[in-house]
């Protein structure tokens, strides 16, 4: 490709940054409002319908202050935040995937083969990460980024996307089958629930590996972009 | 500044931030504006056809169903009405309709019935499902003639919360939409009070406060500056409160 040399001379392509971060802001504030609406509610529930906690498959419990937005108990405004940046955040990754697609981002950084899925490569792989040997062979990524990140885009964060949809009767009525796909409304409030700690738990070692490997020139090329070391 | 302090003092920021951002006048404009988006997106999805809320068979109706809100009405001239098994109960039908109706309950009983098992979901998370029986209120609305001028219609219902007279309203899209009901059995039963005896509003394709119980009236109107604070409902009166969409 004539085209790879010049839009790859950059680690990360602007429409990769601008997501990352805007991303990033919208899922901590989504996240957090939606603690905030837990507590309205703090019983899980599968199938179709539930409000009595003997129905409960879980019983979550009450977040504090510090974790919700707002930081007090305020259904209603957390209901504002979270409609409102659910739109950041659908958005966002749609546009994403879009640049991604066009700019070879998924083709050439996250598609795996299936030889790197043998379990003996993969127990090489997660041998290495804990070595905090992150070597990569003629790729951007290694095995376990490409299958995290993968993950993380294409099942979690849209699953968090079509499980908040789920959850609105106006959308039940447009588009009754995405009960049909979650197994009905309160299955996809409790895949919501799970989802969102997914993403939070991929976040926090997201952040943790960031941290223990050369902090600065990573968060300085997730802004500035960086330099694509294997570019040539 | 050290890492660590930075890294709080952002976190402190952002939380702070949060907090300041929801009290501006943009980010209400904002979540305002969003509903209106939200509510032309759901119908939009339909592609022409009436979006109906998924109804469900009779071997899914919940084992009893949850009341919420209001649960006992509490004035002794509901209670002295109830105590008559509603025989006086008038639902009035008023503001732009051609002729201003007063129905009793055996009014509306003598109306074609709609009969629907449908999901109630509270804005508080959980859901149930019941099945409704009422006439339909675009029948109601045809026999009082529906005035060119109308935009909305309002619920006026006989509690009171905090102080306050609750009521709801929805645009005649939903008004007129075939599974807006006003309910007089749950389950094949009179309504019991806790579920908003004798009369309460199905909006199925709405959260549950959108659903107004103990109905006293039917207004149709333009706007909603004459009614409460002007906002369209009892919650969306309240200074924190919903929103007027409760599609989502």
């Amino acid at each position: 490709m004539a085209e790879r040399g010049t839009t790859r001379k950059k680690r990360h392509a602007l429409s990769t940054r601008l997501w990352h971060w805007v991303n990033a802001l919208s899922f901590f504030i989504l996240f957090m409002s939606g603690l905030n609406i837990s507590n309205a509610h703090r019983y899980l529930y599968w199938g179709d319908w539930g409000f009595m906690p003997e129905q409960a498959w879980l019983e979550v419990p009450r977040f504090p202050g510090w974790m919700t937005i707002p930081s007090y108990y305020s259904l209603a405004a957390a209901r504002d935040w979270h409609v409102l940046f659910a739109w950041v955040f659908s958005l966002g990754l749609l546009l994403f995937m879009i640049a991604a697609l066009r700019n070879g981002h998924f083709r050439y950084d996250l598609v795996t083969r299936w030889r790197d899925w043998k379990p003996s490569a993969v127990w090489a792989d997660i041998a290495r990460h804990l070595k905090f040997d992150f070597r990569r062979e003629g790729s951007k990524y290694n095995f376990l980024q490409k299958a995290n990140y993968g993950l993380v885009i294409f099942i979690l964060l849209p699953g968090m996307i079509f499980t908040g949809m789920a959850i609105s009767p106006g959308m039940n009525a447009a588009w009754p089958w995405l009960l049909d796909v979650f197994g009905g409304r309160q299955s996809a409030r409790s895949l919501h629930f799970i989802f969102a700690w997914l993403l939070f738990a991929f976040t926090v070692g997201h952040i943790l590996l960031v941290l223990l490997t050369k902090p600065d020139e990573q968060i300085g090329d997730m802004i500035t972009g960086g330099i694509d070391d294997e570019a040539a | 500044m050290k890492r660590r302090n930075f890294l709080a003092a952002l976190g402190a920021g952002f939380l702070g931030g949060c907090s300041e951002i929801g009290k501006t006048g943009t980010f209400k404009a904002l979540v305002e504006g969003a509903q209106d988006w939200h509510r032309g997106i759901h119908r939009a999805l339909g592609a022409g056809r009436i979006t109906m809320a998924p109804e469900y068979h009779r071997s899914e109706v919940s084992p009893h169903f949850r009341g919420n809100g209001t649960t006992r009405v509490g004035k002794p001239e509901y209670d002295a009405s109830r105590d008559n098994g509603f025989a006086d109960w008038r639902l009035a039908v008023t503001g732009l309709v051609t002729t201003p109706l007063e129905l009793s309950m055996d009014d509306l009983r003598a109306l074609p019935q709609r009969t629907q098992i449908t999901r109630h979901d509270c804005v508080e998370g959980w859901s149930a499902i019941g099945e409704w029986t009422g006439p339909q209120l675009s029948s109601i609305l045809a026999l009082a003639g529906v005035q060119p001028a109308a935009r909305f219609a309002v619920f006026h219902c006989a509690d009171t919360l905090g102080n306050a007279d609750y009521y709801e309203s929805c645009d005649m899209d939903d008004a007129l939409h075939p599974q807006t009901i006003i309910a007089h059995l749950l389950n094949g039963e009179a309504l019991p009070e806790m579920n908003g005896a004798p009369l309460r509003l199905r909006l199925e394709r709405q959260l549950g406060y959108k659903h107004a119980k103990y109905l006293t009236g039917i207004e149709l109107v333009e706007s909603f500056d004459h009614i409460g604070r002007g906002r369209g409902g009892y919650w969306e009166d309240r200074d924190s409160g919903y929103q007027w969409y409760a599609g989502i």
